[in-house]
């Protein structure tokens, strides 16, 4: 449909059972809101401002979530509503769902990413620094600033550095985690090892990085990959589930050398 | 205030290197010593703090997001430029040069813009190195697009994320040096307020996001890699999160702000879609290539549907004004251009305020000349995007696009070394003022950010520690001392005013006025009635905000309207600036257009006898009028010409 047509469209009513959590140590519980006069055309985090600007007028403390580039690239937004990370739509994170996607009278439960290792900081707000530091277990290639080889010395094959930047899209948002019943980060760590993996600069480092990330995933409380694929299917950005394969010929391999 | 640019004097070409041989350097072992704060990790923060590491310096780097992987260069799409000449197309350092500056509209410094030429090519060389996937040829070597209207085919990219891969290059080499204890690092961290210890700066107040806490580092020198200002507008393709606020602590401890008004315009935005808009999204002006813009010739059709609309009813108007460049004249006059057709009442979409804001992009003749398979594998992801944001296909209906704020030229002012009129405060990347003048091209950004991190700054730090370590050293700082203290209880006092207002207006609705006023007044065209009322009207509603602003929660937890609040709180003194900057210059250049300053056809005229300095302005107090430093800019290299586009 056009959107000159759409100016007709009715706006509409939304009720929102939203996880309230004051700090990481208080007992949270759901908080029931309606959000009246939704434009289809707002985002779902739009629908949020909304909320919480009526929250605030009324006197009650707006609902804390992170949210930054709202244009799917950041990767701060996430939370699960009804039961699916970043909502219904496939490959599309929360900041970048809009609200035509529900019919008026819907009714929401709207949680935060719930796994160990990202403990709620507040309300729908979660510490995803488990990631980071994963990352920093090995995450890169060893290269200072300097004065390194011309760019085009080393050809790389297309198909490899296409493959490597399909990985390389991951956001680090953290869906796959929440989608995931053992809360495993392999989705997210297979995917740097991958993107790595495949280029000639990442060779060098290829076993120890294999090491270095898993086990620093396994020390912050992740779990492991039973073959679900609900972080395939949550993930904003498509990471493929085959990059876990990957990362664990290189785990294995490097730990038998 | 004394402006001096610093500027090595003889051959440009050769400025830099001598520049170089001419610094003094730290010897390793003496290089632990020195400690830098680093406030923001976006690409210039994130590279200077990893490369200031891996050199021995010790670091400690801030940001507001919860991950440095977080900020906002992630959402660059278009490419970065260097002048590696893998095309054999005729580029050159020299060219990229001229570019930029003539591209900048003859407001930039000559010989800042040399050297971020000159070290683009390290940019490329070094991202490589550490696995950024740019998109290659079939032969294995790197690809290059022409972009933003350039002859050559300087760009590299990848996809239409490379933003987000030279972040994540960027991030990964700053995550190894956490890993190794050169960098301490915090996340969810605030600057609040700049320590400047016997004229030099010498530490920062930040809050700590998490637990309301202020804390106080101090150090031997400041860094601010805190972007630009672009959400003084409201709307605007930055992050929900960017501002102004360290920048502007900065300006307000002495630090020379400098061209606020250059602000630029993206002309292919996703236009506002009602009253809940919180921000707007970018699609790349690659679309231009292939899109042609037009906006019915009739008022009266602009509530049709584009299909019944006849070719001889509609108005193609970039082509019918600019002949020679069509579709892909420069941002400042495609943005100018749709302003212009929605003003006269021509404007598509729906109503929003009261008047229709956009005009169509038009892939069909694309799509029947090329097939749709063509037009997707070029723009298949931009579509998708557009898509979901708006429902409609770009397959199947022409897109809808309006101009938004999407980068701002302005910034603290800064000499050669990046260093501000404060010893010791150095400013990187988009929150300094100085290689794009009045306009940036397209896929600059990056290059500027990852010069000036990577390549620049970890030099002239070197030079501040080694010529005047001994005095820095001299002064004992610490957290107790009057200076610290002093600024730390500014703060505070601060936040307790703004607990402890408990008005009726939420940060916002002020944010959102604010950003109206700009627009309205200092947007895409300016005069000076629209000025001098939008200074009367920021007072204004500053003075409200400072009366009625409702801030619920507590200020010692995460409270997300506390930290909305101090953003607004300067953005309203800075708008201010920006606006009065934009009334002091009577010239229209680059992104600055000033009705009164136009030829008959409606070109921008630049003044160059009155106007080729920089606007650097000196803080007098927030109901002050700020006092104004002129920089005199010299062209010896680039002729003065007038740009034409016909």
């Amino acid at each position: 449909m056009n959107q000159i047509m759409k100016t007709t469209v009715k706006n509409m009513k939304i009720t929102l059972h939203v996880w309230r959590q004051k700090n990481p140590k208080a007992a949270g519980s759901f908080s029931t809101y309606v959000v009246e006069d939704v434009s289809p055309d707002s985002s779902f985090l739009e629908m949020l401002d909304q909320l919480n600007e009526t929250l605030i007028e009324k006197g009650e403390e707006p609902v804390t979530f992170d949210h930054d580039c709202r244009e799917g690239i950041c990767g701060s937004c996430g939370m699960v509503v009804n039961g699916v990370p970043h909502g219904p739509k496939a490959r599309t994170t929360t900041c970048q769902l809009h609200m035509r996607e529900y019919s008026d009278g819907a009714e929401l439960w709207i949680e935060p990413w719930r796994a160990t290792a990202f403990p709620v900081l507040k309300d729908l707000l979660v510490d995803r620094s488990a990631f980071d530091r994963i990352i920093s277990a090995g995450g890169y290639v060893s290269v200072n600033t300097g004065s390194p080889r011309d760019a085009n010395e080393t050809p790389v094959q297309k198909s490899d550095a296409d493959l490597a930047f399909d990985a390389a899209t991951c956001i680090g948002c953290g869906a796959c985690v929440a989608a995931c019943p053992n809360a495993s980060a392999m989705l997210f760590t297979s995917a740097k090892i991958t993107h790595l993996g495949l280029l000639p600069q990442g060779q060098v480092e290829r076993k120890e990085r294999a090491l270095g990330m898993v086990n620093q995933m396994e020390s912050e409380g992740f779990g492991g990959c039973t073959n679900h694929g609900e972080c395939e299917a949550a993930c904003p950005k498509g990471i493929r589930m085959d990059f876990i394969a990957r990362m664990n010929r290189d785990f294995i391999s490097a730990s038998l050398s | 205030m004394e402006l001096r640019s610093n500027a090595p004097s003889g051959p440009i070409e050769t400025a830099w290197d001598r520049h170089r041989f001419d610094m003094k350097l730290v010897n390793p072992a003496n290089k632990r010593k020195f400690e830098v704060l680093v406030v923001g990790t976006g690409l210039a923060g994130a590279s200077a703090s990893a490369t200031m590491a891996e050199l021995g310096y010790k670091v400690k780097a801030f940001c507001y997001q919860d991950s440095p992987r977080r900020a906002h260069s992630i959402a660059a799409q278009g490419g970065i430029n260097a002048a590696k000449n893998y095309q054999g197309d005729g580029d050159s350092a020299y060219r990229l040069f001229y570019d930029t500056v003539k591209g900048g509209d003859f407001r930039s410094r000559e010989r800042n813009v040399y050297r971020l030429a000159q070290v683009s090519v390290n940019i490329i060389d070094q991202a490589v190195a550490q696995g950024v996937p740019f998109a290659r040829d079939y032969g294995g070597l790197l690809d290059n697009r022409s972009f933003g209207g350039a002859q050559v085919s300087r760009t590299f990219y990848a996809r239409g994320q490379t933003g987000q891969q030279l972040l994540l290059g960027a991030y990964q080499a700053l995550q190894r040096q956490i890993q190794s204890g050169n960098v301490e690092m915090h996340t969810r961290s605030e600057m609040m307020d700049l320590i400047v210890v016997d004229g030099r700066a010498r530490g920062i107040i930040v809050r700590n996001m998490v637990t309301g806490e202020l804390e106080t580092y101090m150090a031997d020198a400041v860094v601010l890699a805190s972007g630009g200002y672009g959400n003084v507008f409201y709307l605007s393709t930055n992050a929900m999160g960017c501002n102004v606020m360290a920048a502007w602590r900065a300006h307000r401890r002495g630090a020379a702000f400098a061209n606020p008004c250059y602000t630029q315009i993206h002309p292919t935005c996703i236009p506002v879609s009602g009253e809940h808009q919180s921000k707007l999204t970018l699609m790349s002006e690659s679309l231009r290539n292939d899109g042609r813009v037009w906006v019915p010739k009739n008022a009266a059709d602009c509530s049709k549907d584009p299909s019944q609309i006849p070719e001889s009813d509609r108005d193609y108007y970039l082509e019918r004004k600019y002949p020679a460049f069509g579709n892909l004249v420069p941002r400042d006059i495609a943005s100018r251009s749709a302003k212009e057709a929605c003003d006269d009442g021509r404007g598509v979409g729906p109503e929003v305020g009261g008047q229709r804001l956009g005009v169509f992009l038009d892939f069909k003749d694309a799509i029947n000349r090329l097939g749709e398979d063509a037009i997707s594998a070029r723009y298949g992801n931009l579509f998708e995007m557009y898509e979901r944001i708006t429902d409609d296909s770009p397959y199947k209906t022409p897109m809808r696009i309006y101009p938004a704020i999407h980068y701002t030229m302005g910034g603290l002012w800064v000499d050669y070394n990046l260093q501000s009129n404060i010893p010791g405060l150095f400013v990187i990347g988009e929150a300094n003022f100085s290689d794009h003048g009045a306009n940036r091209l397209g896929a600059s950004a990056l290059m500027q950010g990852l010069a000036d991190g990577y390549f620049v700054l970890p030099s002239t730090i070197g030079n501040y520690f080694g010529s005047e370590g001994a005095d820095i050293k001299r002064v004992d700082v610490s957290p107790d001392s009057d200076a610290a203290k002093e600024a730390r209880n500014a703060v505070d006092q601060r936040i307790a005013k703004l607990m402890s207002i408990k008005g009726e207006r939420s940060p916002d609705s002020f944010h959102r006025e604010l950003g109206k006023i700009c627009w309205d007044n200092c947007g895409m065209a300016r005069n000076k009635e629209g000025l001098t009322g939008a200074i009367e009207q920021i007072q204004n509603l500053r003075n409200e905000f400072w009366q009625n602003v409702r801030i619920l929660g507590d200020r010692d937890t995460l409270n997300q309207s506390l930290e909305k609040a101090g953003r607004v709180a300067d953005f309203l003194e800075f708008g201010e600036l920006m606006v009065r900057d934009a009334l002091n210059r009577e010239e229209s250049c680059g992104g600055h257009f000033r009705e009164e300053h136009q030829t008959t056809e409606g070109e921008a005229r630049r003044n160059d006898e009155d106007f080729a300095y920089v606007a650097a302005w000196e803080f007098k107090g927030v109901d002050q009028a700020p006092e104004l430093h002129k920089e005199e800019l010299d062209f010896e290299y680039v002729k003065l010409t007038q740009r034409s586009y016909k």
